[in-house]
């Protein structure tokens, strides 16, 4: 049954699903970034679960031994780094944005943002 | 044995970069020329890539290292990709050229030379969007697109740039985290990276038992989260304030041509990795369908009770995009093809519209509301123009590149009987609606405001001067040519799309 | 004449002016309704309902009715939508190939080559590192573009050209000379900064690289900041060091892989030697990009710490 043999990914595609509904419903500005981080983690818990065989050695070649049959896929780790440092990219500019809004307005709350922005529009 | 011309889209997307990097240390003036010219430089490049692919008539594939595929990197390009890389180009160099007087206004003189930066930066990650052959390297030049997006965006600090752009950011991060997801899956289901050969495990996939499944998913998630990037109707409704508030020549590129960069991948994902027939199969056309013409009538309707210029151009993009995506969903070459004239066209007449309505705005001291801009185009002869060619354009009257997107969606719904009238009723609807409020708009500016009261003075500090004249002009005469030789065109978009495949 | 003045008044003709002069709209007679979400719909109204008394604080906003009835629509919403999409996430991963066994469609040829080959044709023992410097190098170019974007744009959207306020509000909120943290920070800043330079220099030989090791050398800046304060450290790392670090970095890095990739296409020999594996100096340009790599991912760890705090250097 696939739910017990892939009990990573599926827990990976929750953790996704979590991060994902936080960063889309959250009002919160840095619960949004937390959501976004924790639907990246997600991600990258799906890649590095993927590419791991059972009994196999991190892909640094030990010993000379240059068979394929002894280490683990190093595709999906090379993509899980590419991926961390985007969202590391993307957390340091949206950890900026918001640093911008709250010396503005004071809040984090994007609902009372909006609020007074279009206030200040009007005046 | 490569040919010299096929070094070329290496070079400029390369090129774009180094310079992006070199300007962080150069003063204002350095930069913007540095810009300037290497935008010119890609764009003969491209022209160059062009001719000698339409010559050759094949599409090749270019290594990036010395190993090949598919355990390398690699680019390809047919005869669509360099058309698409020196429109471009062109709109980029013209939308730079034509807001320069408004990027100097809006934005620090000390933070002028990063907005050349990250300019650079955003066109090289186009080009590398338009370009690659590696779905990974598609998503790292799309994150790299969002930044610096992002960045032109709120490069002009007030604060509803600022919230525009986490409204933005939000949204494009949802959609790229989707997207993510979804390549990752389609990763795991076939195996590779480079398209050529997901497309075979995708094949392959399909097929199995039980496989099925997770392969439609994956399709579905891949074009959800593009198509929450480039603002299909549910997720429209960041558009207004993102193109209202900033700085013309952002607002012109991002809706000329960002938005396009996410559909471009989106188009090359259908057809080199899925299929067109595998996506005919699944149902996410259908999808795409509703939300397409539902985002022509919303974003019209939206556009009709705006009463900000800006705001009200930003909402007729977000019906453009509709057009694009009801190309998309017919499933077959004719739809496609319309889809990709959608985007040439919507790509030339957007920026166009940003650009005069900026200078109209100027002429009336500075105000974006219809109440003001009463008669700003007698004030301002070349934007009255402008803005009149382009809302004509987007209204479809014949000779100018709108009207035959109109009539290559129609003709291409034909083809398919369900989605025949739905399509024909939304396109008389959509006319009707797009003549309603930008026809409304040509008639106020060039209304003067009382008669009998003299004009008021504003200070004429360079919206009538030469380069932007020129910048109004080229657009123009871009917008014509495409128009007049649309068979030109279309032959052009019908080859590029069968060497894509 | 009145009367003839109030039925023009009424009148589609007068209608139609006011619509061109832009005093009213054609659809003014609709409902005013907000045009893009429902979340700022509720806002609106609540904005409208409190523009007469101006001074109403968001706190008030949040415990009016609407506003109350609003989120809880919205969080119920919330958690279908989470649920439908949950649900539909894991019973794919339920159907994809399964865990750890070495048949998935990803164990082809590719990981074989990178594997078995690795060694001989980018000379890295780090099979991974070989992978995202050498034969997916183009990926790995970007992803240091992205690093370089997002820093840009932190530096747009916080750097001030005046620092004496931020230095003055910088004072009274983080602590400053404290003995402890001093004499700690004396003894662990050099072992970071070499920690940190081992992690990028074996980048091709273990595990680590140039993204990790420049993470611990940025984390070692900070800490020398955080200890010393602003003035000392600005001697050491200011605009202009990361100005010039960045960039020269940042070109050296696009040039090389230029370089590489048009050899690469052309089939031209580089001559550049691979060395012998499991040495320090060998693989290529691997040594060389990784330690780019790490300086500009120290510098932009740094620089977002600064700019995070007070906006400058």
């Amino acid at each position: 049954m696939g739910l017990i043999s892939n009990y990573e990914e599926v827990f990976a595609v929750i953790l996704f699903g979590i991060g994902f509904s936080n960063l889309l419903f959250n009002r919160n500005l840095l619960k949004k970034i937390i959501g976004f981080n924790i639907m990246d983690s997600g991600v990258y818990l799906f890649l590095a679960s993927m590419g791991y065989i059972d009994g196999r050695m991190a892909p640094i070649i030990t010993d000379g031994i240059t068979d394929a049959e002894a280490y683990i896929n190093p595709v999906p780790s090379g993509l899980v780094l590419t991926g961390i440092v985007v969202s590391v990219s993307v957390t340091a500019m949206m950890l900026a944005l918001t640093i911008r809004l709250y010396r503005r307005y004071n809040t984090l709350n994007l609902d009372e943002i909006y609020m007074f922005a279009s206030r200040e529009t009007k005046k | 044995m490569m040919l010299w011309w096929q070094n070329l889209p290496f070079l400029s997307i390369f090129l774009m970069i180094l310079s992006s990097i070199v300007s962080l240390s150069l003063s204002f003036k350095a930069a913007r020329n540095i810009c300037v010219i290497s935008l010119g430089t890609v764009l003969t490049m491209s022209v160059i890539t062009f001719c000698g692919v339409y010559v050759s008539k094949e599409s090749f594939v270019y290594k990036m290292g010395h190993f090949p595929a598919p355990w390398g990197n690699e680019i390809r390009s047919g005869l669509l990709e360099p058309f698409l890389a020196s429109i471009f180009a062109i709109i980029m160099l013209l939308a730079v050229l034509g807001g320069m007087k408004h990027i100097r206004n809006d934005i620090e003189s000390k933070k002028l030379n990063l907005y050349f930066l990250t300019t650079d930066l955003l066109f090289a990650s186009i080009l590398a969007l338009i370009y690659t052959n590696d779905i990974f390297t598609g998503y790292v030049f799309l994150e790299i697109c969002t930044i610096t997006t992002c960045g032109i965006l709120m490069i002009r600090q007030i604060g509803r740039t600022t919230l525009a752009a986490v409204r933005y950011m939000i949204i494009s991060l949802l959609g790229s985290g989707i997207f993510l997801i979804g390549i990752t899956l389609m990763y795991d289901i076939s195996g590779y990276l480079l398209m050529e050969n997901m497309r075979e495990g995708i094949a392959k996939a399909i097929e199995t038992d039980g496989m099925t499944l997770p392969t439609v998913m994956s399709i579905v998630l891949v074009s959800l989260g593009l198509s929450i990037k480039c603002g299909l109707f549910p997720f429209h409704f960041w558009m207004s304030d993102t193109y209202g508030y900033a700085t013309p020549s952002s607002s012109a590129i991002l809706s000329g041509i960002v938005s396009k960069g996410y559909i471009i991948l989106l188009l090359k994902i259908y057809y080199r990795v899925i299929g067109i027939e595998t996506v005919a199969q699944s149902h996410i056309q259908d999808i795409l369908f509703v939300f397409g013409l539902a985002g022509i009538i919303v974003g019209s309707v939206n556009a009709i009770r705006e009463n900000d210029i800006f705001r009200m151009i930003a909402f007729s993009s977000a019906a453009q995009i509709g057009y694009i995506f009801v190309g998309f969903s017919l499933g077959t070459q004719a739809g496609f093809t319309a889809a990709v004239f959608q985007i040439l066209s919507h790509a030339v007449t957007k920026p166009l519209l940003f650009i005069s309505a900026s200078m109209l705005s100027d002429a009336s001291g500075g105000s974006k509301k219809f109440s003001d801009l009463m008669g700003s185009a007698l004030r301002s002869k070349i934007a009255g123009i402008g803005f009149t060619a382009g809302a004509l354009s987007m209204v479809g009257i014949p000779f100018l590149s709108g009207f035959v997107t109109k009539i290559l969606i129609g003709t291409a719904s034909f083809e398919s009987p369900s989605k025949m009238m739905p399509i024909l009723v939304v396109l008389a609807i959509s006319t009707v609606l797009n003549a309603v409020y930008y026809l409304r708009t040509v008639v106020r500016i060039y209304h003067p405001r009382d008669l009998n009261k003299k004009e008021p003075k504003y200070s004429n500090d360079g919206y009538s001067s030469s380069v932007f004249s020129a910048v109004i002009v080229c657009f123009v005469a871009l917008n014509l040519s495409i128009g007049f030789f649309s068979d030109f065109v279309t032959d052009i978009i019908r080859t590029g799309l069968s060497m894509l495949a | 004449m009145a009367r003839i003045r109030d039925n023009y008044e009424r009148s589609a003709a007068y209608r139609a002016e006011k619509v061109i002069k832009g005093e009213a709209e054609p659809l003014d007679f609709l409902p005013e309704e907000d045009r893009t979400t429902e979340d700022k719909l509720t806002i609106e109204k609540t904005v409208k309902e409190s523009e007469s008394e101006l001074s109403l604080s968001p706190e008030t906003l949040t415990e009016t009715v609407e506003f109350k009835l609003y989120s809880r629509i919205y969080k119920a919403l919330s958690v279908v939508v989470c649920i439908i999409f949950i649900t539909s996430l894991v019973i794919t991963a339920i159907h994809l190939p399964s865990l750890g066994s070495d048949l998935n469609p990803a164990n082809n040829e590719v990981p074989e080559r990178y594997v078995e080959k690795g060694v001989e044709e980018t000379g890295a023992i780090n099979t991974v590192a070989g992978m995202i410097l050498d034969y997916r190098a183009f990926d790995t170019f970007g992803e240091s573009c992205v690093l370089f974007a997002a820093v840009i744009c932190v530096l747009i959207l916080l750097k001030e050209s005046d620092l004496s306020a931020a230095e003055h509000s910088d004072r009274q909120n983080e602590p400053k000379n404290d003995g402890i943290l001093k004499a700690a920070a004396s003894i662990l800043f050099p072992v970071i900064i070499i920690f940190g330079f081992y992690v990028i220099l074996n980048g091709h030989l273990s595990a680590g690289g140039g993204f990790s090791g420049g993470a611990i050398l940025g984390s070692g800046m900070i800490l020398y900041l955080l200890a010393f304060g602003f003035e000392k450290a600005h001697k050491l790392f200011n605009y202009k060091t990361f100005a010039v670090t960045v960039c020269s970095a940042q070109i050296f890095y696009c040039i090389a892989k230029g370089f590489s990739f048009f050899t690469g296409a052309n089939e031209i020999e580089t001559h550049i030697p691979l060395g012998n594996p499991g040495d320090i100096l060998s693989s290529g340009l691997i040594l060389p990009l990784n330690i780019c790599v790490g300086l500009v991912v120290a510098y932009t760890i740094y620089t977002f710490y600064v700019m995070f705090r007070r906006g400058g250097f």
